[in-house]
């Protein structure tokens, strides 16, 4: 089992991405913004940084990159791909996923431990999460709101694609508590928070961020043997 | 009323990496040919009549601009 | 049009008239530099001189009192250290063939006049100090200070100078895991902006910043240079435009620079990748004199020569001099020495990062630094004299005349809280004002997670790290001052600060090792100012050989003052410790194991000199400051340790401001859990809640390891008392026969104030 992760300039948490994959038991893959190579890989993670200082808009200039294009193209074909915050911006931008993230309501950057509750663990990213589980995982950001139409909103609702909200507070306003979301076919996942800084209570708050990375190993076995 | 944008933009002299990033970016997307790109802010405000030019000019100078490193540009659109 | 001044037309014109005095030199440092020439200096040289030999640049005011240093420092001491005083940054041996880099860097007027770009190009600043030793950043710290915390413009800096910080330091990367804020009307109109960083490499890495092997090729990288910062030399804009608009647009130019993080994130990375390929000879970052240090140094610490082609330097600016290319301060550029056969190398990686890399000169054995712009000699100095020859001034030192008097007015007769009443009103005062609130407004705009190695961040005593996934081997960093005390005794102050900063590596179970520092003080010129700054520093030097651990480095910031006042002397000391594996870390809060022992380590005594009661409830300074007591600090140090390793510990914190009363707020609080105290019947409560006593440490022991924990404290004679018990299910902080705060009453008032200040 293979995980990639992108690293782009200015990504600054696929360090820590990869240290989540092989705390699983995977292998962890470097992937280059310049290579469109995705180097066999049976799953993505577009980890959390600020790709290309997040000039313009965040993720507006990282989605242009050769590998993107690869990422879009596999994650269509049913590859499983995580975006973590900054990832989540590129993602969006890539319209993988639908929505954009605006500037925090409290306009600073926000780095907190987050109660997050898992609303569908039905995602190649969730399976291994009970329904309605709260997990705390940090988040940090300053460009971390949430936003979409309002149909949007109403259909991400209707189909149970809110993946993860916030409870407890809402760190930084996003339209309905929304932290995470995924896409139609429940492959691409993008959130807010970094399940990959909370896998060990001795460097995080807690170890329920790996709960993301096993879900993924299960849904490339399964990809496999159907 | 009056409608009146306040353009705010880095001084030439000062680095601007918003702009410097898109301008390194565009070749890699294809377009060729632009050579600087600087990156400000806009904004819109609408006042009273009664506002004058001066204060207009305070306003962006005092708080939406740092004269220190921003110059800025104040137009009134209608009136 | 422009005429550039050669070391020709230097010698064709000897007696033109030089505007050295406005670039700040002194008629007999302008007559020694015509003497070190043989010739006037060319506006280029000028230049380079007036940067190199001003305060910032070349301590001339604080060189003559480094002896201190090295009079203090053992051959033991000295053992442990790889790169010392007058490098980029200090390097020390942690073990497992791991070495560390760390220092502290003032950036205080920059951010005063822009609090945003001003506090993120001290950030990027020191990270490049640490890169130029070899070493990876791996986190940073600020102590911070401001004025009044609810004067009008402090609501302008402080918000300007955490977002600032935190803006860059999020983009690049580094956890931000500690530092201190401070308030106090003295620093009103000169905030104190001081960045630590913290980096580490293997051993065999380290590099030092000297242009060694004829021949080799010097090199530039990283951003473009441009007409940043460079308001210091506009006056020779003057001699050199002859149309006069040009020379007016350069003299209103801003001396502020603006950072650019990504930039400086791939900076870092490409670095890496160089030092991995073992592409770089001597690496020098660009900080405050730019090129003009870069080449000095490098060349005045290498083989003692060097040719720099000046019209090679990649420019932002159109029609700049080489004057100003010389003093610019642009961000986020390198000079690095490579073999001539490494150079393709060195270039594939800066174009793999996208990094703009230059060969701009090489390496001679001619003895001098040669600077030639399109062909003609603007340059031909002794480097050394420019960069570590330059000027030492021997400034008058007199003990200011009130200082008995200030010393004399003793807080013994302040009216104090008797009633259990009065002193609860005075533990919630106390706790909820600025200097003792919470700091979670400031601290959760930086990212403390990044990287994944941080064990400890805000607001446990101590930062820490993890240096090796393998072994779990780490660091743990604290800096500290607390400028009252100082003021009060700058010796005795000045050890209190060491103290405190050692105390706190040490309540997170890590070895205390090297010292690192930074002095901010008022004007050098002022004799009064020059004796606590060497009474600063010859209790720091004393006081790091009574504790064993060498100072690595530091930094100086002089001229300090609001309006004609001087800063509160605040010599920032901030100390380094190792702890072989961080699982066995000591926590802050309280309630990680049922059933704890709170005991108090070390002794309480009536003292209330600059203590922050005094403070807040008296607006009162005066009087002595705490005592200190290094032996026994070193002695609470190694118990610390000892129970850290022996897992004797569940929670340890640190009793500074505020005294005990404090400490137990902050325990409960972070660790979410109620508690009991018991309180000495011998000793006056107001004593035992507020007394600021150093070298006292509370820690949580649990039931089963009390008795070896306790037996351990006697048989070595540290002073102990079992203060109180942890109560998980109460909810409350309980002090017996005094008062009881539900912990959501601690909590609103602890955290309330920063948010309602600056929100």
């Amino acid at each position: 089992m293979k995980i990639g992760v992108i690293t782009f300039p200015g990504t600054l948490d696929d360090v820590d991405a990869a240290r989540a994959a092989r705390a699983v038991g995977a292998e962890a893959v470097s992937l280059w913004h310049a290579d469109d190579d995705l180097r066999g890989v049976d799953a993505v993670v577009v980890p959390g940084g600020f790709s290309y200082g997040d000039y313009l808009r965040a993720g507006a200039i990282a989605r242009f990159a050769p590998v993107m294009q690869s990422v879009v193209d596999a994650a269509r074909g049913g590859m499983p791909v995580l975006g973590i915050c900054n990832g989540f911006q590129i993602l969006c931008e890539a319209g993988l996923l639908p929505g954009v993230m605006l500037r925090n309501v409290g306009l600073h950057f926000v780095c907190k431990d987050q109660w997050l509750r898992v609303e569908n663990t039905e995602t190649a990213w969730t399976t291994r999460f009970d329904t309605g589980a709260d997990i705390l995982i940090p988040v940090k950001n300053i460009d971390g709101r949430y936003t979409a139409s309002a149909e949007t909103v109403r259909e991400l609702e209707a189909e149970g694609r809110v993946v993860f909200r916030y409870v407890d507070g809402n760190p930084n306003g996003s339209i309905n508590d929304i932290a995470g979301i995924c896409s139609a076919n429940r492959r691409v996942v993008g959130l807010m928070p970094h399940p990959e800084h909370a896998i060990d209570a001795l460097t995080g708050p807690s170890d329920d961020g790996l709960g993301v990375f096993y879900s993924v190993l299960d849904a490339t076995r399964s990809l496999v043997t159907a | 009323m009056a409608r009146v944008v306040v353009d705010v933009i880095p001084k030439p002299e000062i680095l601007d990496p918003q702009g410097q990033a898109i301008v390194k970016a565009l070749p890699r997307l294809g377009f060729t040919g632009v050579k600087d790109v600087r990156q400000g802010k806009h904004f819109e405000l609408e006042v009273d009549d009664e506002v004058d030019d001066a204060t207009l000019a305070k306003i962006a100078e005092s708080f939406l601009s740092n004269p220190v490193i921003e110059d800025y540009v104040v137009r009134r659109v209608e009136s | 049009m422009t005429e550039i001044d050669t070391v020709e037309k230097a010698a064709t014109d000897p007696e033109r008239p030089q505007p050295y005095a406005e670039l700040g030199l002194k008629d007999d440092e302008y007559a020694h530099i015509r003497e070190i020439l043989g010739r006037r200096p060319t506006e280029a040289e000028l230049a380079m001189y007036s940067v190199m030999w001003s305060e910032h640049c070349s301590y001339k005011s604080s060189k003559v009192h480094w002896k201190h240093w090295k009079a203090n420092t053992t051959p033991e001491m000295q053992a442990k250290m790889l790169a010392g005083v007058g490098e980029n940054a200090g390097v020390v041996d942690i073990g497992d063939g791991w070495a560390v880099s760390f220092k502290v860097e003032s950036h205080n007027h920059p951010s005063y006049v822009e609090p945003y770009q001003g506090a993120a190009t001290g950030v990027g600043g020191i990270v490049r100090d640490i890169i130029a030793m070899g070493a990876r950043p791996l986190a940073v710290m600020d102590p911070l200070r401001f004025g009044a915390a609810d004067h009008p413009d402090t609501k302008r800096v402080l918000p300007g100078v955490v977002a600032g910080i935190g803006g860059y330091g999020n983009c690049l990367g580094l956890p931000n895991i500690g530092g201190e804020v401070v308030f106090d009307p003295s620093y009103q109109g000169n905030p104190l902006v001081n960045a630590m960083c913290i980096g580490a490499m293997r051993t065999e890495d380290l590099h030092v910043a000297k242009a060694s092997g004829v021949g080799n090729k010097v090199i530039l990288f990283g951003a473009r240079t441009g007409l940043d910062g460079i308001g210091g030399v506009s006056v020779l804009a003057s001699e050199t435009f002859s149309d006069d608009e040009d020379a007016a647009s350069r003299k209103k130019l801003p001396s502020v620079q603006v950072g650019d993080p990504f930039t400086e994130k791939v900076l870092i990375e490409c670095c890496m990748e160089l030092f991995a390929q073992r592409l770089v000879v001597g690496i020098q970052d660009l900080g405050g004199a730019g090129l003009s240090c870069a080449t000095s140094e490098l060349a005045s610490a290498g083989d003692g020569g060097m040719h720099v082609e000046l019209d090679k330097v990649p420019l932002r600016a159109g029609g700049m001099t080489p004057a100003e290319i010389l003093s610019s301060e642009s961000q986020e550029r390198m000079c690095a020495v490579v073999r001539p056969e490494d150079v393709e190398a060195f270039m594939a990686v800066c174009k793999k990062w996208d990094v703009l890399a230059t060969e701009i000169g090489e390496v001679t054995d001619t003895g001098r630094l040669v600077i030639t712009w399109h062909g003609e000699t603007v340059v031909d100095v002794p480097p050394r004299t420019v960069a570590h020859e330059g000027p030492e001034y021997h400034r008058p030192i007199a003990r200011p005349a009130d200082q008995d008097e200030l010393q004399a007015d003793d807080p013994a007769n302040l009216p104090r809280p008797s009633t259990p009443e009065e002193l609860r009103e005075t533990l919630l005062q106390l706790i909820s004002s600025p200097n003792l609130a919470s700091k979670e407004w400031v601290t959760s705009q930086y990212d403390r997670y990044v990287r994944g190695n941080t064990v400890l961040a805000q607001p446990s005593d101590g930062g820490m790290i993890r240096i090796d996934e393998e072994t779990g081997r780490g660091v743990a960093a604290s800096t500290d001052c607390n400028g009252r005390y100082v003021k009060l005794d700058p010796y005795v102050g000045t050890q209190l600060a060491l103290a405190e900063a050692y105390r706190n590596v040490a309540t997170t179970g890590a070895t205390p090792l090297a010292v690192t520092n930074c002095l901010n003080f008022g004007s050098p010129e002022d004799p009064g100012v020059m004796w606590q700054f060497e009474q600063a520093v010859k209790g720091l030097a004393e006081g790091c050989r009574e504790l064993g651990i060498p100072v690595t480095g530091g930094n100086v910031s002089f001229y300090n003052q609001t309006g004609s006042t001087a800063i509160l002397p605040t010599p920032v000391v901030g100390v380094l410790g190792v702890i072989d594996d961080v699982r066995r870390r000591i926590p802050t809060g309280i309630g990680a194991e049922a059933g704890e022992t709170l005991i108090l380590l070390g002794e309480t005594r009536d003292e209330f000199g600059g203590s922050e009661w005094a403070h807040v409830v008296h607006g009162h300074l005066g009087g002595r400051p705490p005592q200190v007591d290094l032996a026994r600090e070193k002695l609470l140090a190694e118990i610390l340790v000892a129970g850290s390793r022996d897992g004797l510990l569940s929670a340890a914190h640190d009793l500074s401001e505020g005294g005990l009363a404090q400490a137990l707020v902050e325990t409960v609080l972070i660790g979410q859990t109620g508690a009991r105290i018991i309180l000495d019947e011998d000793q006056d409560p107001f004593v035992q809640l507020f007394s600021e006593s150093a070298g006292r440490v509370l820690v949580a022991v649990p039931r089963t390891e009390e008795l070896r924990f306790t037996e351990m404290c006697t048989a070595r004679g540290l002073p102990w008392r079992r203060t109180g018990v942890v109560d998980p299910e109460s909810g409350e902080l309980e002090i017996q026969d005094v008062a009881t705060f539900p912990l959501e009453e601690l909590r609103q008032a602890w955290e309330g104030t920063l948010p309602a200040l600056f929100d």
